[in-house]
């Protein structure tokens, strides 16, 4: 277990560090002279010279890239061109938003696509099998930013039943808040739940063919016990493994249903910052939603090792 | 279809079988049609005693096997009878075969590798069993399990009974298999080739612990192998099957003397070990037959040998063999019966 | 039937084999296994809708002059309903909708299948390396997909489209990255299980080059899981592709395609709603077809598999 988990936080390390160089060159990459854009276009070449200097933007680029990794490292992310705010505020205040539209939706994919998917397992060839098949294929055929439009036309604009955009912070009114943040969580919970109603499906019908269902059924043990404690067990354990990956599309869900509800999250943060060119805020954002993502599947994992006996307990047969 | 007659060994007064298996059928429907993978297989087992199924892969044994616990999949058609002291298993309601299952009859299968859960400790699948039929608290439980890893001879039970099925070797989870098969002392145990995926030299020992359930607890069991060391070795009887069906069936030191069906007679290989009657070197396999063993598509109404035969005749062909004594308490289903020359 | 010659068991193997009595099913020759295959999909009546939709979808690509101009204005016929003139109405500069949805099939199926042969073509011969020599180009190669793995598809998607500025092209480029650690650890996967296979070891074992043994034995036995990764594949691109075009980051107008569409749809939810729905089944069809026909390939390729 030591070694498995040291391996993998080794891993998990080396990629951080990968993708803080990708996104260091990404943004260096990008077209335009970030000494330019700090200065403000129309700065005399003296200025920008000084902003360079200011900047280090002289220093050989490696030096450049450590000067960056140890500035983000302490917090510092620099400062937006466009507000000058501090970049780290700015995600820090953006954060919470989206966290909160993620967990959300989250709880909305769990709780349809998990119970759906065993279901479907269980009534194989069913009604209710038939349904559940059809609402996941229907879930990954629909892309979610349009189902956005079309809640907000039919509850919104048509029945006047929910807000159709903005957003309150939980704390100043936990009912406009979840007002405001249902819709958005429908919408990127939905494609969610087909994922995951399709993916416990078909474990929960790989583990009910499999032998040790099989003996479970010989000791005489009830239809439910062979169920719930037998084969559910072992098919969380292969969801869970791919809960972490479906995080990716959930993240890349909040930027477009941020967009579409009008919700000041992350999500719009980098989308606004490609549109008014703010590096900094592009570079930031981007770096903390790697690290983000990379550490959740680095904890999802974990808790996957800790599901399974197989890598819990070593120790070979004697 | 005509229903194959019954034979039964010679028995005393008033002792009729602990387990009966009348015209057993089985069908499977599958995407490509029905399968006929059981058709029309007899017998009777007493207290105490092994019958052995034998065959090659393909022939049925563990649809045969897991028919009678009910334990094949919803796309199986079981018919026929399976009587279990006298109550027709295959009449129960589910919550009543559930109440027999683990309790007087139980199973032990061919896989030791995947038929333990790997997310459980052994301890605990033992348990289960015990706390299902015998109402036994947590505690008395882990207690009998520890003794039951110690029946079936794996060492330092006290800790083996908190491992996970990866850290025992193949030859202790099918142990542990045992161990949980006979936990609620079961009248008929059905061990589907228990020793198959084990390691030559750790078969031995699992075959003596069922010789020793047999011998001191008066274990009935069903045994299915390929190993015909096996058969001379443990089983009081053979059924011999083919193909779904049953080809041959006699007391153990009758068919390995005068075997009957050349089929059986393909399976014991050349004369000079026959003649050595059932002195057979323990891990001697069956003898190849040329050919396959067909898919079982349809259930003609001709021996479903003959494509492999060579003592095929126009007769082999145009109507069942039925399954009739060719010598005494000893039927065989054959045209041409008789020891190879 | 004729009686076997007897006596000559064991010497004459296959001789009484080859006469197939009624009872035996012969194993099915090789050339009936496409036929086989191709039967049990067609059994199955969704994934013939899919595959239907699907070449309706296509069609309506390929023969989209057919439908009219999609950037010809009228501006005496904005926002309208549909129509004879008009099947599926007009939008706010009076272009025929109809038009421009098919003129974004073209871009959607572009999008989605380039994109797919994108990842396809640079990542099956990653697969393929670092499944059959393993050592430390399978660790490079593996730690390369982590790296992709950690940049969510938009992020990713929007860097370029940062970076290199909008376009169709781009947007396959971004698509195409997004998929490639599906189709290296699909491939990975199929070699390194195809590599402990008897006759892949035999044939390394003979001394067989490396080239001749990836090409004849390996590869075409993981066809069929990359073909139903293919098919996973390509309504996931078209999905992004949509996302990219309405935020404004892919195809740019007045080029016709389903998420600019929608994005231009937007502004007018209240007065022309219908100018919503359209683009959006579109896309729904589109991506619903593969998926039927990807599932559809599953279960006939690999009828195991349960899903
Ligand atoms: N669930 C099933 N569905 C369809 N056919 C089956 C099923 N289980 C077993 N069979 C078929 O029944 C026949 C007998 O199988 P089996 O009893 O496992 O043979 P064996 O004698 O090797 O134990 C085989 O042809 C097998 O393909
Ligand atoms: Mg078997």
């Amino acid at each position: 277990m030591a070694s498995y988990l040291l391996r993998r936080v080794g891993t998990s390390a080396l990629v951080l560090l990968l993708a803080s160089i990708v996104v260091f060159v990404g943004v260096r990459a990008l077209p335009g002279d970030a000494a330019v854009a700090l200065a403000g276009e129309e700065s005399d070449p003296v200025a920008i010279e000084q902003i360079r200097e200011k900047y280090g933007l002289n220093d050989p680029v490696p030096v450049q890239y450590f000067r960056y990794l140890g500035n983000s490292l302490q917090g510092d992310l620099g400062f937006s061109t466009r507000t000058g705010l501090d970049v780290s505020e700015i995600i820090l205040d953006r954060l919470p938003v989206t966290l909160e539209l993620a967990l959300l939706s989250l709880l909305v994919g769990l709780l349809i696509g998990i119970p759906a998917g065993i279901l479907a397992a269980l009534r194989r060839g069913t009604w209710i099998d038939n349904t559940s098949n059809a609402f996941g294929l229907l879930g990954l055929s629909i892309p979610n930013f349009w189902l956005g439009l079309v809640l907000i036309l039919v509850v919104s604009v048509q029945a006047g039943l929910l807000p159709a955009s903005g957003y309150v912070p939980f704390f100043e009114s936990p009912v406009a808040n979840l007002e405001r943040m249902l819709l958005p969580a429908i919408v990127l919970g939905t494609g969610l739940s087909a994922v995951l109603m399709r993916q416990m499906r078909s474990a929960m019908l790989e583990t009910m063919s499999a032998d040790y269902v099989r003996t479970a059924r010989s000791k005489g043990l009830s239809e439910r016990q062979v169920v719930l404690v037998h084969a559910l067990r072992n098919s969380l354990v292969t969801v869970v493994t791919v809960l972490g990956l479906q995080l990716g599309a959930l993240i890349s869900g909040a930027v477009i249903t941020e967009q579409i509800f009008v919700i000041p999250g992350f999500g719009k943060l980098i989308v606004d910052g490609v549109f008014t060119r703010d590096y900094p805020v592009i570079q930031g954002v981007a770096l903390v939603t790697v690290c983000g993502y990379v550490l959740v599947n680095l904890l999802v994992d974990l808790t996957y090792s800790f599901l399974n006996p197989r890598i819990r307990v070593s120790g070979g047969a004697s | 279809m005509t229903t194959p007659v019954t034979v039964r060994a010679p028995q005393p007064s008033g002792d009729y079988p602990l387990l009966s298996v009348q015209d057993l059928r089985v069908r499977f429907a599958t995407e490509d049609g029905p399968v006929f993978a059981v058709n029309g297989v007899s017998f009777d087992l007493r207290a105490g005693e092994i019958i052995a199924l034998v065959g090659e892969s393909g022939c049925g044994k563990s649809v045969t096997a897991m028919a009678v616990p009910g334990l094949l999949a919803p796309t199986a058609t079981v018919t026929g009878r399976v009587l279990l002291a006298g109550r027709d298993l295959l009449e129960l309601t589910p919550k009543e075969l559930r109440a027999v299952r683990g309790k007087e009859i139980s199973f032990v299968f061919q896989e030791p590798m995947t038929s333990l859960n790997p997310a459980f400790t052994v301890g605990k699948q033992i348990r289960e069993v015990l706390q299902r039929h015998e109402g036994l608290s947590k505690k008395a439980a882990q207690a009998r399990a520890v003794e039951l890893l110690q029946l079936v001879r794996i060492p330092a039970p006290e800790r083996r009974v908190d491992e996970y099925p990866h850290q025992l070797s193949g030859g202790m989870r099918q142990r542990v298999m045992i161990a949980i098969a006979v936990a609620c002392g079961p009248k008929v145990l059905v061990a589907d080739e228990p020793t198959t995926a084990l390691d030559v030299t750790i078969q031995a020992g699992v075959l003596d612990i069922l010789r020793d359930l047999r011998d001191e607890l008066g274990t009935a069991i069903v045994l299915i192998t390929h190993d015909l060391g096996v058969v001379a070795d443990l089983a009081d009887r053979v059924v011999v099957m083919y193909a779904g069906r049953p080809v041959e069936q006699a007391e153990v030191h009758e068919l390995f003397a005068h075997p009957q069906h050349p089929y059986t007679n393909g399976l014991l290989g050349a004369v000079p070990h026959r003649e050595q009657g059932v002195e057979l070197v323990a891990g001697r396999r069956l003898a190849e037959i040329p050919g396959l063993v067909p898919a079982l598509r349809s259930d003609p109404d001709e021996c479903v040998f003959a494509p492999r035969c060579s003592r095929r005749t126009d007769v082999c062909t145009s109507r069942r063999p039925p399954l009739e004594p060719v010598r005494p308490g000893h039927p065989a289903a054959c045209f041409h019966p008789g020891e190879a020359s | 039937m004729t009686t076997a010659p007897d006596g000559e068991r064991g010497t004459t193997a296959a001789a009484p084999m080859s006469q197939p009595g009624p009872a035996m099913a012969v194993p099915p020759p090789r050339q009936r296994r496409s036929r086989r295959l191709l039967k049990r999909f067609f059994r199955r009546r969704l994934s013939v809708f899919g595959l239907v939709v699907l070449l309706l979808i296509l069609s309506l690509a390929v023969f989209a002059p057919l439908f009219g101009s999609p950037s010809r204005n009228d501006f005496g016929a904005v926002l309208l309903g549909p129509s004879a003139a008009h099947p599926l109405g007009t939008d706010d500069l009076g272009r025929d909708t109809l038009a421009r949805i098919a003129y974004g099939a073209r871009v959607s199926m572009q999008a989605g299948v380039m994109a797919t042969l994108l990842a396809m073509a640079v990542g099956v011969p990653l697969g393929l390396i670092a499944g059959y020599y393993r050592g430390w180009a399978d660790l490079v190669i593996s730690r390369f997909t982590d790296l992709l793995l950690a940049f969510p598809f938009l992020i990713l998607a929007v860097g370029l489209a940062a970076i290199l500025g909008p376009s169709l092209r781009n947007v396959v480029i971004a698509l195409g990255i997004s998929a490639l650690p599906s189709f290296i650890r699909v491939t990975r996967g199929e070699v390194l299980g195809l590599r402990e296979q008897d006759y892949v070891a035999g044939a390394v074992a003979d001394g067989a080059g490396d080239g001749r043994i990836l090409s004849r034995y390996v590869l075409p036995n993981a066809i069929s899981p990359l073909l139903v990764q293919a098919t996973v594949t390509v309504p996931e691109a078209i999905i992004g592709e949509s996302v990219l075009s309405f935020l404004g980051l892919g195809v740019q107008p007045p080029t016709p395609s389903w998420g600019t569409m929608l994005s231009a749809a937007q502004t007018f939810l209240t007065q022309a709603p219908l100018l919503a729905v359209w683009p959006g089944v579109a896309i729904a069809l589109a991506a619903l077809s593969f998926n039927l026909v990807g599932d559809g390939l599953r279960d006939t390729l690999d009828p195991k598999a349960t899903s």
